[in-house]
Order: structure tokens, then C-alpha cells, then sequence
């Protein structure tokens, strides 16, 4: 929200909608988690890919890969943007006094001086994205009753794709990625590459100007897959077979 | 003709108070304006720091209506209805009415290390756009000391932060491609850049639009990270020596 549109609505409106948003979010997730699985023929959820087993009947699968994107997300630098402003309010809005005084750190301690290891979930969350390309791929072959798989495409195939879009302009438009790429230098023209690193660099910059739009669109994009799926599973809809 | 009302913040570090002023209204008219009318027909000894009137000196700093704004880029017609209060800015120390001690931010100038060319080589330098295109943004910078007034960890914690201003400043000449100084150890001790926590309100109100987080802060705090917080590099810089570029 910039100073100026802050004139239009209450400071309070912004922090009050992402507490909303992120704990409904977070809510769902864990509910989702605990269900077990999320699979419905051809369609897997992004809270359970990779598909893996679990080492114990009581512990779902999801919990073995929800630390990664949550991860990545929690130490975005958007993210923390946002739950600074919300769940801490330090500072609430810009220029409104906030709860904590004295005893301020920053990231400088424990636990938000992890915040610092974002290029490493990053990485993970990477790992985790090829799967999910490879999930979104899959949507688009449907089985028949002898068991052979079809090209074809359904609203689901497209919701599937949507997101792994949303996820991976999420994921490249990431600031660590921008320093990684190219921002750590300090003359392209000096380095082997240097040009292909500087193309690449600004490619990531232009991405990296939509952060926050891409980091709120694939939050909603991976909830509406799931919610997908388990109306499915429920038989409340029916999947639209486009061919 | 209308008329504006105006609550002008009167007094000196020892306290005071707003103080109602009522001046007529004329066709684009700023809150500069508004005041200076106020300096010129109504109280004298108003004090206000001002200069270019044109939104490049960066001198006109004040907070309306509680947001941190240059007066001259502000006009009356956006509070129609309202009233405008005008006050100094509350991060520093107060001098008079609307004029503050900005020292703070030329004794943090001061300490950062200069610009340092490689030995033997002396200006002007032969360089390529690709390698300065990023540096013209900092230097849009005018110096009006918003960002530092609107930055929480200064306003509210007190801490010894640089500030946005100085990361800005910080930012052009570590990525200057002559420059041969590291000052990661410099960003995270001294200018204690781990204080900031990235809520972006610096960029909002810069009205030179500088992205001050996404183009300076953040790239400082990830050569920071490559510095003191990444294991995989500090291995890296072992086995295979320092490189100056970054790279």
C-alpha cells in the first residue's frame, strides 16, 4: 500500500487482510495435510507432491514436504514484508508507532537472523517446483478403461497449469535468485558470460518487479488446486472434459 | 475564493503544539505554499527549511496529515474538505517548528568507506553502460532524508542504523565497477544492516521513486549473506580465493 492510497483506506485495513488471508492459509494447509493424501485420478495435490510414503500410518505424507515451500516463502523477502507489517507490527504501516520498542534486533538474532538463508530453500523449493511441472504434465493424460493414458485437457489440467505458471513466476522473480544470477557483480563486461549473466539478470529484475503480485497469486493458485481435487474426491463437481 | 485550514506544528525540543492558520486557497497551490503564505502574512518567526520549490533540493521534509512528504510535491487540492496538519519530521531531533537536526545523516555519510579505484588508475575511467546502468538510479537520490524518517528502526527503536539514505549511498559504490572496496564487514557491524526488516516503507514515500529496498537494500543484505551467512560460499572462497567481482 503506498503513502498515497493510504489516504483512501485505514492503516489498519492492509496488516488486518494478510493476518486474514495468511492464517486462513495456513489453517487450510494444515487441515489439508492431515487428510493424508490428495490424489484424484490423474490429479495430485501440491501439498502431497512429490509423491512419498510416509514412515508411520498416523503421519501424513505432506508433512515431509510442506517445510520446503513454507520455507521458502516464510524467508521470501515479500513475505517478510508482509508479516513484519501484520503479525508483529513493526511498524503496523509507515510512520504509525508500533508494539515493541526497546528490545529491537532486527534479523541481527535468532530466529529471524534465518531469514538469511533464503537462497537455500530457494534451492529446495526448486527441487520441489520440477515435480510439480511434471504433476501439472500429467493432468493433461487421462486414463482410459483399459488402463491407457490420453492427451487431453479438462478444467483441472488447466488449473494444474495455471499454478505450476504462477509458482514458477513466484520462484524466478525471487531476489536471491536476481543476486545469484547477476546482481553479486560488479562489472558484467568483466566476466566470462558477463553478458549472458546481464540479459539474464534483467530478465529476473523485470519478474522480480511483479514479486508480491506472483507471491500472492500462486498462494491462491496451490489452494485453489487442492480445493479442486477434493471436491472431486467429494463427487460435489464433476470434471470438465474439454477433449 | 476558498480557504485552507492549516494546523502548523509551533514550538522546539522543550514541546509544543499545533497552531490553527487559515489562507486562501489558489489554483495549484502546495502545502509549501500554504505555509510560506502563513510565514508571510500571519507569523514571521515560523520556522521552515525550504529552498528549490521544485522538488529537487530535498530540503522541504515535513510530515502532512502524518505521512512523511517533500511540502512542495503536495498539493492542498488532495485534502479538500480536510484540514492539513503539518509537522516536523519525528525522527530527528527538533529545532523549530518545522526544522529538525538532520546532522545525524552527514556524520553517517562520513563513515562510510570512500569510493576506492584499483591502484594506478585514476578518473576518468573508461566503462560500459551495462556495468553503471543500475548506479544512475541511486544517484537520483536528493537527500531530503524521508526514507530515514520513515524507517521504523530509527523512528521508534532509536538504533544506530545507517538508514536507507546510507545503504542507498552504500549500494552505488559497491556496485561501481571501479570500486575495489568490500564493505560487507562494514554493512553488517557498522551500518548494522541486519536491523532493517525489509517493510519497505523507505521506497513509498522516496519522491524520487527509488526502489531503495528491492534495488539496494536487499542486493546489500544477499552480499552480506554470501559474506557471514553462506556456508557453501565461505567453503567456496577457501578452496578457490576471493574474487573481487563477485562473481
Amino acid at each position: 500500500m503506498s503513502v498515497a492510497s493510504s489516504n483512501e483506506r485505514p492503516w489498519w485495513f492492509e496488516p488486518l487482510s494478510i493476518v486474514v488471508v495468511l492464517s486462513g492459509f495456513s489453517i487450510y494447509a494444515i487441515w489439508a495435510a492431515l487428510q493424508g493424501q490428495g490424489a484424484y485420478h490423474n490429479y495430485l495435490s501440491p501439498f502431497f507432491s512429490p509423491k512419498l510414503a510416509s514412515p508411520f500410518s498416523w503421519f501424513s505424507p505432506a508433512f515431509l514436504i510442506l517445510w520446503v515451500p513454507l520455507g521458502f516463502r516464510a524467508t521470501c523477502y515479500y513475505y517478510r514484508k508482509a508479516y513484519y507489517r501484520s503479525f508483529f507490527w513493526d511498524p503496523p504501516a509507515c510512520a504509525r508507532p508500533e508494539l515493541r520498542g526497546e528490545k529491537y534486533s532486527g534479523e541481527t538474532k535468532f530466529p529471524f537472523i534465518i531469514n538469511n538463508l533464503h537462497r537455500y530453500f530457494f534451492l529446495l523449493a526448486t527441487i520441489v517446483l520440477a515435480f510439480l511441472w511434471y504433476d501439472a504434465i500429467l493432468a493433461f493424460f487421462f486414463k482410459d478403461g483399459s488402463g491407457n493414458a490420453h492427451f487431453g485437457a479438462a478444467l483441472g489440467s488447466l488449473i494444474f497449469l495455471i499454478n505450476v505458471v504462477l509458482l514458477s513466476l513466484y520462484s524466478f522473480s525471487c531476489h536471491s535468485l536476481r543476486h545469484i544470477i547477476g546482481g553479486k557483480m560488479d562489472c558484467f563486461t568483466c566476466s566470462l558470460a558477463g553478458g549472458a549473466r546481464h540479459k539474464t539478470w534483467g530478465w529476473v529484475s523485470i519478474l522480480n518487479e511483479r514479486h508480491p503480485l506472483w507471491a500472492w497469486l500462486s498462494l491462491f493458485s496451490v489452494l485453489s488446486v487442492d480445493i479442486y481435487i477434493r471436491l472431486l474426491q467429494a463427487g460435489l463437481i464433476q470434471d470438465v472434459r474439454f477433449f | 475564493m476558498a480557504e485552507i485550514a492549516l494546523k502548523i506544528f509551533r514550538g522546539d525540543a522543550s514541546g509544543g503544539a499545533e497552531k490553527e492558520y487559515r489562507v486562501e486557497a489558489t489554483p495549484g497551490m502546495v502545502v509549501l505554499d500554504a505555509v510560506l503564505r502563513v510565514q508571510a502574512t500571519q507569523a514571521s518567526d515560523l520556522a521552515v527549511r525550504w529552498n528549490c520549490k521544485a522538488a529537487h533540493c530535498g530540503s522541504c521534509s515535513a510530515e502532512v496529515n502524518g505521512k512523511p512528504r517533500l511540502m512542495c510535491k503536495t498539493r492542498t487540492d488532495e485534502f479538500q474538505g480536510k484540514e492539513i496538519h503539518v509537522g516536523p519530521m519525528r525522527a530527528f531531533k527538533l529545532i523549530k517548528d518545522l526544522v529538525t537536526d538532520v546532522s545525524f545523516n552527514y556524520k553517517t555519510a562520513r563513515m562510510i568507506p570512500a569510493f576506492t579505484p584499483p591502484a594506478g588508475e585514476k578518473a576518468p575511467f573508461t566503462m560500459y553502460e551495462k556495468d553503471v546502468e543500475r548506479l544512475y538510479e541511486y544517484h537520483k537520490c536528493i537527500e531530503c532524508f524521508l526514507c530515514q524518517n520513515v524507517c521504523h528502526v530509527i523512528r521508534d527503536h532509536k538504533a544506530p542504523f545507517f538508514g536507507p539514505r546510507q545503504l542507498v549511498r552504500i549500494a552505488s559504490l559497491e556496485m561501481h565497477p571501479k570500486d575495489t572496496l568490500d564493505r560487507a564487514q562494514f554493512l553488517k557491524d557498522t551500518a548494522l544492516i541486519g536491523y532493517c526488516n525489509i517493510t519497505k516503507c523507505c521506497t513509498e514515500v522516496c519522491p524520487e521513486h527509488i526502489h531503495i529496498t528491492d534495488n539496494a537494500i536487499i542486493p546489500l543484505k544477499e552480499r552480506v549473506v554470501d559474506e557471514f551467512y553462506d556456508p557453501v560460499q565461505w567453503i567456496w572462497r577457501k578452496i578457490m580465493g576471493r574474487n573481487s567481482n563477485g562473481g
